[in-house]
C-alpha cells in the first residue's frame, strides 16, 4: 500500500483505522532515524495534548497508533484532529534523549549464540563483543514483551539472521541480535533472536512507574562486564 | 470473607477490564476475554462494573464459600451447580457459607464470570487487578489459581451493601437462593458455536489476493485447539498475499486478524502482545469480541464485512443498552424488590 517512492518529508502522514477503537498514523515506510524522530515528535505532542477521547498511544518504527473511546469521539473526528496536528508537526533532530547504560556479560552460558554470530560474520567472538559493546543504539520501539526494546543502529558487521527455529525459553536479561536489530528480553519467553550475552539489570519493573527501564527515544550503550560484576550488579538491582 | 479454590479446573484467573495506558511499554491490556459478561456480573451486584471477578474457563472448577456471599454468574454456561443443584446464570444468587460452586460441561460458550458483591480483594498492579499471566503480575500472585488458594472479597461498603440489605434472606437449610429477576435476554450477545462475527477490513487487506479477501468474508473457519487468551488460531481456506512481503512491525488491537506465512489467520485476543509483524487482513468489531471469546476449539466462525462507522454505531447501541441496565439496577437498589 505504501510502495511508491513516497516523499520522506515527515509532515505528510496517512491516518487509517485499526478497527473501531484505534487509528494508525503512518509517518514513513522504512526503519530509519528520520522516521523515528517524526514518530517521537508526534508522540510527544499527543502526550501533551491528546485529542478528546484518547485512551493511549503507542509508537512503532514507522507508525504511531492512537487508541480511543468511540463513545467520546469518532474515527472522522480523530482523523481530522490527527491530520491537523501532523500538518504543523515540528520534527527536530535536536530532541533531547535519555542515555541509558546496560551492563552485559557476554558469551559463555549467557551467550549461547555468540560463537554462531562470530562464525556467521567471519569474526572472532571477542570482535563481535567489541563491536556490539562500542555501539550507540536508539530505542525505536518497545513491544513483543513488557519492556522489550527494539534497538536500531547496530553495526552491519555483526548483522545475523534470527535462529531458524525459536528457543522455547529465553532467560530474562538475554541480549540478542535479529538481522540489524539488537534487543534485550525483559522476561523469560520463547524467542528466536541470537543470544550473545545477558544483563543483570531488570528491564521490566512492574512495581515502578514507568514499569519499563527504557522508553522510546532512549539512547542505549552496552558495557562489557565479567561474571563477578554480573553477580554484584544483580544483587544491587534487587 | 473468603472463597477457597477446591479445584481450579482448566484455567481460572482473576480478571477485570484490563490495564490501559501501558501499551507503550510493551504491556498487554489483558482483562476479561468477555468484558460484557464481566461488567454485567458486577452491575447485577451493585459493584463497580470493572471490579475484579473470576474468569472460569471450560470445565472442572470447584469453589468453596467460607462465608455467606452474594454472587452472579455470567457469560458461558458451564453447567454451574451449588451443592449439586443447578444454579441460574445472569442473576444475583445468595450463597450460604460452606456451599460449593462447581462447574461441569460447557453447554454454551467456554468462559464463565463469577463476581462477588464487594469485588475480589487483590492488589492493583499498574492500574488493574487483572492477571497478566505472561508477565506474572496482577490478580492472585500473577498466576492462574490452584487448589488451596484462598481468595478474599471485600465486605462491601456502599451500593453492594445496600443492595444486599434489600434482597431476600437465605431460607434455612438451602445452600443458595437465586433472586427472582435476571438480565433481559434482549440484552445478551448472541453466544453460540457457529457465530457470525462482524469485522472491518484490516490495514493490509490490499496485500491479499482478491480471492483470499472474499473467502475471508464468506467462508467458514474453525477455531483450533491452539487458541488461548493471547489469540485464536483458525483453519479454513488458506489466505495468500499477492506477493510475499515483510511488514514493519506496528501496533495491533483486540480483534486484529493477522495472517502469518502459513495462510491460517490468528485473531488477537486480550493477552496479545502490543505489536505484531504479520499482515492484518481484518479487524473484528469490538461489539462482537464477547461472542468470539465464548467460542471454543471446534466451533465454526463466519465473518461479515462492515464499515468502521457501522461498527462504531453498533458499539454505541450496546453501550447505551448497558447504561440503561445500569440505571435500572440503581433504581432497583434504591427500592426494595
Amino acid at each position: 500500500m505504501h510502495d511508491d517512492a513516497a516523499p520522506q518529508r515527515n509532515t505528510k502522514a496517512e491516518v487509517t483505522p485499526l478497527g473501531d477503537a484505534a487509528v494508525v498514523v503512518q509517518l514513513g515506510d522504512r526503519i530509519d532515524f528520520e522516521t523515528h524522530l517524526a514518530v517521537r515528535s508526534l508522540a510527544e505532542v499527543l502526550e501533551e495534548h491528546p485529542p478528546q477521547g484518547t485512551v493511549e498511544c503507542t509508537s512503532a518504527f514507522t507508525t504511531l497508533t492512537l487508541f480511543y473511546d468511540p463513545m467520546r469521539t469518532s474515527f472522522e473526528e480523530i482523523r481530522a484532529a490527527l491530520e491537523r496536528i501532523v500538518s504543523t508537526l515540528d520534527v527536530s533532530s535536536e530532541m533531547p534523549y535519555r542515555p541509558v547504560e546496560i551492563p552485559v556479560c557476554y558469551g559463555g552460558e549467557f551467550g549461547p549464540d555468540l560463537k554462531f554470530v562470530a562464525e556467521h560474520c567471519r569474526l572472532s567472538p571477542e570482535e563481535v563483543v567489541e563491536i556490539h559493546a562500542s555501539g550507540e543504539y536508539r530505542t525505536y520501539m518497545i513491544g513483543f514483551a513488557p519492556g522489550f526494546p527494539y534497538l536500531g543502529g547496530m553495526s552491519q558487521r555483526i548483522e545475523t539472521p534470527r535462529r531458524p527455529s525459536p528457543r522455547l525459553r529465553v532467560p530474562a536479561g538475554s541480549v540478542g541480535i535479529a538481522g540489524l536489530q539488537t534487543g534485550v528480553y525483559p522476561i523469560e519467553t520463547p524467542g528466536g533472536w541470537q543470544i550473545i550475552g545477558r544483563t543483570p539489570l531488570a528491564l521490566f519493573r512492574p512495581a515502578e512507574n514507568p514499569p519499563s527501564l527504557l522508553r522510546v527515544g532512549d539512547v542505549v550503550r552496552f558495557r562489557l562486564i565479567d561474571r563477578e560484576q554480573f553477580d554484584a550488579w544483580r544483587e544491587a538491582d534487587r | 470473607m473468603s472463597i477457597r479454590v477446591v479445584r481450579p479446573g482448566t484455567l481460572t484467573s482473576i480478571q477485570d477490564l484490563g490495564r490501559a495506558g501501558y501499551q507503550k511499554f510493551g504491556i498487554s491490556v489483558g482483562g476479561a476475554m468477555d468484558p460484557f459478561a464481566l461488567r454485567i456480573a458486577n452491575l447485577l451486584l451493585g459493584n463497580e462494573e470493572g471490579d475484579a471477578a473470576l474468569e472460569i474457563t471450560m470445565s472442572g472448577a470447584s469453589l468453596l464459600f467460607e462465608e455467606d456471599a452474594t454472587i452472579a454468574l455470567c457469560g458461558g454456561d458451564l453447567s454451574p451447580q451449588i451443592d449439586e443443584r443447578p444454579v441460574p446464570e445472569w442473576r444475583p444468587v445468595r450463597v450460604r457459607r460452606g456451599s460449593t460452586v462447581q462447574f461441569g460441561e460447557s453447554r454454551r460458550g467456554c468462559r464463565a464470570y463469577l463476581s462477588v458483591a464487594g469485588g475480589l480483594d487483590v492488589p492493583c498492579v499498574l492500574g488493574s487487578r487483572s492477571t497478566y499471566l505472561r508477565a506474572g503480575i496482577g490478580g492472585f500472585g500473577g498466576r492462574s489459581l490452584r487448589a488451596g488458594d484462598v481468595l478474599r472479597f471485600r465486605g462491601g461498603t456502599t451500593r453492594a451493601d445496600a443492595a444486599n440489605r434489600n434482597w431476600p434472606r437465605l431460607p434455612e437449610g438451602r445452600p443458595f437462593v437465586a433472586l427472582p429477576w435476571s438480565v433481559s435476554p434482549d440484552l445478551l450477545p448472541e453466544y453460540g458455536s457457529r457465530p457470525l462475527i462482524r469485522a472491518m477490513q484490516g490495514r493490509q487487506v490490499a496485500w491479499f489476493t482478491e480471492e483470499s479477501c472474499s473467502q475471508f468474508f464468506s467462508a467458514e473457519f474453525e477455531v483450533t485447539a491452539s487458541s488461548d487468551r493471547m489469540g485464536y488460531r483458525l483453519t479454513g481456506p488458506r489466505l495468500t498475499p499477492v506477493e510475499p512481503r515483510e511488514l514493519i512491525s506496528e501496533a495491533v488491537a483486540a480483534g486484529t486478524v493477522q495472517v502469518p506465512a502459513d495462510g491460517n489467520p490468528i485473531i488477537l485476543m486480550a493477552d496479545r502482545a502490543t505489536i505484531g509483524g504479520y499482515a492484518k487482513i481484518a479487524q473484528v468489531a469490538t461489539v462482537d469480541l464477547p461472542v468470539l471469546a465464548q467460542t471454543k476449539p471446534g466451533d465454526i466462525l463466519r465473518f461479515k464485512e462492515i464499515s468502521v462507522e457501522e461498527a462504531q454505531n453498533l458499539y454505541r447501541l450496546r453501550e447505551d443498552d448497558i447504561q440503561r441496565f445500569k440505571c435500572g439496577m440503581r433504581l432497583r437498589e434504591s427500592t426494595a424488590c
